[in-house]
């Protein structure tokens, strides 16, 4: 019994509530120059069948010789996932014929995988999280890709993909909803990218997604499941969850049963649809690969990469919040991507003062940068912000030099001409007023110049938000905000 | 001039090192002696120019006194092993007319200290058969005979080109591989000497692959000394074999005439069969005699479970064989027949590219390894292995250092005599050899006597992993008190 799962959200039919379950299977693509058992390029886009060895053409009499670094990527990933790395595992074959698959077997680790139980924490909406098991992580070959639309009655196949080194992830079935599988997989992804162990590029297919569902009544035991294969995409998969407990509650509630079976999710047509079922299901007939022997690793070897290990998103998350006291909710944003939180920690390195800015730049990163970013469709590598000048940006401001208001006209210009931040509140003369005599003379006026105003605001403290507002509007925006609020409150007798 | 094709290895190179010969001149006798025995059909090709050439640049390297240990030997190689730009189709269709890009670990090796390559020699088809009968370019026919009878025997099997082309000095030695005895029991068929070295000791990267567990390379020669000079050239580590061992290789020929005084030597009571025919008693009682006076100890030692060794090996190596055969597919090289679908493109091309031995053994592995038989078939017979290998890892505890075996339960039998029987009475051929592949240990075959119809036989030593050196002092003395045995020659 696993007391971390969280109740996910329940779907509602005819009979009454059900719940998922769900559990994932994700191949993700290890991040390694040659291939797992072959010295083979690994790189996206060649040319077809240029990236090809004779051990990956399973030409006769080549054997296969396990490439260390997919090791080490796999035994970091393991490490990332909080999970058990075995010393030693075992490579077996998978026997079955598909013109794909050219040895007519993958290598796999079936019995005896490379990593053991592990777990994840997710972030769900309203700061909730919720811990989803991992129950192995193996490494596999990548079987060849498959053209079948080159020639009219032909397939054509490209080895180049062929032997690259995949790990699959398997969790527990703890997942319970669309959102928990989405955040899991999201969670995840980050955690491969911040290790640099799979880049995680859904769309080249490093990372794709096999979806197990089933539904039960609540507590109730478990249903049989159905397998979605190979979702290349984080929202594909919430969708094609929605509709496939959908499905299994209407076919149950009419009197049906389930046939475990793999199915394939439609993006088009948003609906799952029948690949092939249970008694259509190969036997793989796996056995201990006897031209591998048993992968042995030391506890020391181990040790050595887990000290090396680089700061991964909870970790950082929980950083952000003790040392610089951002809110929960600010610190998953940043650290959700790895980019996010490199961009972030760039402008943090160019603050004089972090403990007192690093809270301001979250908020500039956060509200104005991405939500810029977002707004124009950029990312956060091509941001025509840098981090160094957002970074002195948030410096000018936290020293008093420009105001918020002013800041933002400043990002303005910044995002569309570029420029030093520094040079351009000297040059455009943008720098706040803090010369008391030079406020006071605005504040006396607008005093002076609206009597009734002045009765309202010392009947309702609350209204002289609009003298700041006025005082603000003359100055241009350069006075200081602080000090026009002493001074009206002074003046107003509030 | 002596006949150059009767020299043995170790007395060729003294010939070519004195300039008494060039490797061109002996060269050019194998091949004349290969084309005179077409009959025999040990090679499946000849490759006449390029032996001229290699010898012709060996014998250059010779003149500036740069040879290597097998400067200018001429060898046969077995179809198992992928010689570039060579065909390479281990006997068989589905390999149709296939030319490798890249060479064996194990010939380069040979290549790479001077040797001379003749041709591809026959073999079993996929190294499947105990008589060199699966062969998709037919049966090897065994140079020896009855006395007084001109049936043709086979050489034993899968070597059986090789055994009957070194037995036939067509070569002066050829390369061969051991998956269940198929080293052995041709050499112990052909009166030739075999090893089949430690699993590991030899590179399998470049050989096609039978059953890769239990697949080992190794040499079939006219002399142990012969069979030593090989395998310091074969044997060695090769990064691109992962079951390969990183281990110095020894000077084998050191160990040629070293004594044996004082070594233990086991006769395991389990290799006493009923019904053995009474030669073969004969014949390892006077090998043990020979060891004896020689001042070996013999002890008689136990290995209980010898009985269940072949029927665990007829899971294990069918099994594998039916993962490592899967390739042959049609889809990237070798024979395609097409069809309707991709099924049926497999189906006739598997149907159509392998024999029936091949096939039954693709269809027995895939049974044993199918869901709901694997453990009763695969996993037993792994655990029997493991109590194989215990068997001789107390035998050698207790102070061991070899064990003396018949290498076969009978001489040489006819062409098509067993072919068309229960396949088990074949299988049966490798009953004292299989043992040693399923634990891994070095064996070899050295002719011992000969039968009442004059046929040779055989007698098998089992050694300690690692250590073939034993082996050859131990048949080395075998050798020297048994003699040679040369089959007259009729093709």
């Amino acid at each position: 019994m696993n007391v971390s799962v969280k109740p996910g959200k329940l779907i509602k039919g005819q009979t009454g509530d059900w719940e998922v379950v769900i559990g994932m299977e994700i191949h993700a693509q290890v991040t390694s120059n040659a291939k797992l058992f072959s010295g083979a390029s690994t790189a996206f886009g060649g040319e077809p069948n240029t990236q090809v060895s004779l051990v990956d053409a399973a030409m006769p009499g080549m054997l296969p010789v396990i490439n260390e670094e997919c090791v080490r990527q796999a035994v970091r990933t393991g490490l990332g996932l909080n999970a058990k790395i075995n010393l030693r595992s075992v490579f077996d074959r998978k026997n079955y014929f598909y013109p794909d698959l050219p040895q007519g077997y993958q290598i796999s680790q079936y019995k005896s995988p490379i990593v053991g139980e592990g777990e994840v924490i997710v972030e769900l909406e309203g700061g909730r999280t919720a811990t989803i098991g991992i129950e192995r992580l193996h490494l596999e070959q990548d079987p060849a890709k498959m053209l079948h639309d080159k020639l009219p009655s032909q397939s054509l196949i490209d080895l180049n993909r062929a032997g690259v080194a995949l790990m699959e992830i398997v969790s527990k079935p703890d997942i319970r909803d669309a959102e928990q599988a989405k955040a899991y997989v999201t969670k995840l992804r980050s955690i491969l990218r911040y290790l640099g162990t799979c880049d995680g590029d859904m769309e080249k297919g490093s990372l794709r997604a096999d979806v197990n569902v089933s539904v039960r009544k609540p507590g109730g035991p478990l249903g049989t499941r159905c397998e979605i294969k190979n979702m290349n995409s984080i929202n594909f998969i919430g969708q094609a969850i929605e509709y496939e407990a959908r499905r299994q509650i209407e076919i149950i509630e009419d009197g049906g049963v389930i046939d475990q079976e793999t199915r394939l999710f439609d993006p088009n047509k948003g609906e799952t649809r029948s690949m092939r079922s249970k008694e259509e299901a190969h036997d793989y007939r796996y056995f201990p690969d006897p031209d591998l022997l048993p992968l042995e690793l030391t506890q020391d070897y181990v040790d050595e990469l887990k000290a090396k290990l680089p700061e991964l998103p909870d970790q950082k998350k929980a950083r952000f919040i003790d040392s610089l006291g951002l809110s929960a909710y600010d610190a998953g944003v940043l650290v959700a991507e790895r980019e996010s939180a490199v961009f972030y920690e760039t402008v943090l390195a160019g603050l004089a003062d972090r403990a007192r800015d690093g809270k301001l730049a979250a908020n500039w990163v956060i509200n104005e940068l991405f939500g810029r970013l977002n707004k124009e469709g950029h990312d956060i590598t091509d941001s025509p912000v840098s981090a160094a000048q957002l970074s002195a940006i948030v410096g000018l401001i936290g020293e008093g030099t420009i105001s918020g208001k002013i800041a933002k006209d400043l990002f303005e210009i910044v995002w569309t001409e570029g420029g030093d931040p520094r040079e351009l509140v000297e040059s455009r003369g943008m720098k706040q007023v803090t010369d008391l005599g030079a406020i006071e003379k605005v504040v006396d006026d607008i005093i002076a110049a609206n009597p009734d105003k002045v009765a309202q605001a010392k009947a309702k403290p609350q209204l002289a938000g609009w003298f700041v507002g006025q005082v603000m509007k003359q100055s241009g925006g350069k006075a200081n905000p602080q000090a026009v609020n002493d001074l009206l409150k002074a003046k107003l007798g509030i | 001039m002596t006949d150059l094709t009767s020299l043995t290895i170790a007395e060729a190179r003294e010939g070519l090192a004195n300039k008494s010969f060039t490797s061109l001149e002996l060269t050019d006798a194998h091949l004349a002696a290969i084309e005179a025995a077409r009959s025999l059909n040990a090679f499946v090709l000849e490759t006449p120019e390029k032996a001229r050439d290699m010898a012709r640049a060996i014998d250059a390297k010779i003149a500036k006194g740069e040879g290597g240990p097998l400067a200018g030997i001429p060898l046969g190689i077995k179809d198992l092993f992928s010689t570039r730009d060579v065909r390479t189709t281990a006997c068989s269709k589905i390999l149709g007319n296939f030319v490798p890009p890249y060479e064996s670990t194990v010939t380069s090796q040979l290549w790479r200290d001077g040797a001379v390559m003749l041709g591809k020699l026959n073999n079993d088809e996929f190294a499947m058969g105990s008589a060199n009968e699966t062969s998709c370019f037919g049966p090897v026919v065994n140079p020896w005979r009855r006395e007084g009878s001109n049936t043709t025997l086979v050489p034993g099997g899968s070597s059986g080109g090789s055994a009957s082309a070194v037995a036939a000095l067509l070569c002066m030695g050829a390369t061969a591989t051991d998956t269940g005895g198929s080293i052995r029991q041709p050499a112990a068929f052909t009166a030739t000497v075999g090893v089949k070295p430690t699993y590991g000791r030899c590179s399998r990267w470049g050989i096609v692959a039978f059953a890769s567990s239990l697949d080992q390379a190794g040499p079939i020669a006219r002399t142990n000394r012969d069979a030593a000079i090989l395998m310091r050239s074969m044997a060695g580590h090769d990064p691109k074999d992962s079951t390969s061992v990183d281990r110095a290789v020894p000077d084998y020929e050191a160990a040629i005439g070293k004594s044996v005084k004082g070594m233990k030597i086991g006769i395991p009571k389990e290799y006493r069969l009923d019904g053995m025919p009474t030669e073969i008693e004969k014949l390892w009682s006077e090998g043990a005699a020979w060891l004896k006076a020689a001042g070996a100890e013999l002890v008689d030692v136990s290995l209980p479970h010898t009985k269940y060794a072949l029927p665990a090996y007829y899971i294990v190596a069918p099994a594998e064989a039916s993962s490592n055969l899967a390739r042959y597919d049609g889809v990237r090289y070798g024979l395609r027949e097409q069809g309707r679908n991709i099924t049926e493109m497999y189906e006739n091309t598997r149907a159509e590219g392998f024999g029936a031995e091949v096939r039954r053994r693709v269809m027995i592995g895939t049974y044993v390894l199918s869901a709901g038989y694997y453990d009763a078939y695969y996993i037993r017979a792994q655990k029997v292995r493991t109590l194989i290998k215990k068997d001789f890892e107390d035998c050698f505890a207790k102070g061991i250092n070899a064990i003396l075996t018949p290498a076969t339960p009978s001489a040489a039998f006819g062409v098509g005599e067993k072919a068309g029987a229960d396949p088990v009475e074949m299988y049966l051929n490798d009953i004292f050899t299989v043992t040693v592949n399923m634990a891994g240990l070095p064996g070899i075959a050295v002719p011992a006597g000969k039968d009442a119809q004059g046929l040779p036989l055989g007698l098998q030593l089992i050694g300690r992993p690692f250590d073939e050196e034993t082996l050859f002092s131990l048949g080395e003395v075998v050798e020297q008190a048994a003699g040679r045995f040369t089959p007259p020659r009729w093709w």
